[in-house]
């Protein structure tokens, strides 16, 4: 674990993701809401096309996080508000996450947290993402 | 058609356990692109601190969903789970998941409400080792998209 202070950035972290990687992450996760695999389905209940699944933005907002703290057992507490969803088109191209974040609180506790911002064609796709780490 | 209110404080006892395999572990690790390997390899866990590999912070949303779809199929409580989409989702660990371990799930209704024509369930899954330890609480916020779609 590197020094941390507020106000430190973690280094980003860009994924880009395609039908085939929701896919995936249906089988791995065993949520085969239609939404994430159906155009049919989405568009029907009135997303703009099929939709990656939340918790899948969500777990690479976390590596964001993991990636830097190095050990995942340091995420104490990690919470998401859902604003918009990511819009995977079905191409070779796939949808492209941004994933930034800083250490926004040094706690007395011994954690800190850190404040996850994430884009999708420069939107926001998280209200509110913030995790709470452990220090060493 | 509004939520049955009276829903709200009702609990979900564990129904199943589910035991989490190394094979899982790296099967879900590799869906969400990570390589630490300290989902891969006890040696590395090991050094850092843990017994044995552990599952991404996130893994627990394979129990949480399937917890989910127990409650939110059920006829009487009235939400479309095939208009459902996640508005919020917190896990707030009392230790990490490990390989090995066998959870169970017990679910409670926190709050029902319909705002702007979409149903909104607050779900909280309490997960415990099948030894009683308690391992993380997971909540989530569900949204049944209303609406003339």
């Amino acid at each position: 674990m590197t020094a941390a202070d507020v106000g430190d950035e973690l280094p980003p972290l860009s994924v880009r993701l395609t039908r085939e990687d929701l896919i995936r992450y249906a089988g791995a996760s065993l949520d085969f809401n239609k939404i994430h695999w159906n155009e049919r389905i989405a568009t029907g209940v009135g997303l703009p096309g099929v939709v990656a699944h939340g918790m899948l933005t969500m777990a690479l907002a976390c590596r964001l996080v993991t990636d830097w703290a190095g050990d995942p057992g340091a995420v104490v507490d990690y919470s998401v508000r859902f604003t918009r969803p990511v819009v995977v088109p079905d191409d070779d191209e796939g949808a492209l996450v941004e994933l930034t974040g800083k250490i926004a609180e040094k706690r007395d506790d011994g954690t800190v947290r850190i404040d996850i911002t994430a884009k999708f064609e420069g939107k926001t796709v998280f209200t509110k993402a913030t995790a709470l780490v452990k220090l060493n | 058609m509004p939520l049955d209110q009276s829903f709200v404080g009702r609990e979900y006892p564990p129904t199943w356990v589910y035991e989490i395999s190394r094979e899982k572990i790296k099967e879900f690790a590799d869906a969400i692109g990570d390589s630490n390997p300290i989902y891969l390899d006890p040696e590395a866990a090991r050094a850092a601190g843990h017994e044995d590999v552990i599952a991404p912070p996130t893994f627990a949303t394979i129990v949480n969903t399937k917890k989910i779809y127990e409650v939110v199929s059920d006829p009487d409580l009235g939400f479309d789970s095939g208009r459902m989409i996640h508005g919020d989702q917190r896990f707030a660990f009392t230790r990490p998941l490990r390989v090995g371990d066998r959870l169970a799930v017990t679910m409670h209704i926190d709050k029902v409400d319909t705002r702007m024509g979409n149903d909104m369930l607050s779900l909280r899954a309490e997960i415990h080792s099948v030894t009683g330890e308690h391992l993380l609480t997971c909540a989530a916020l569900l949204i049944s998209l209303g609406g003339s779609a």
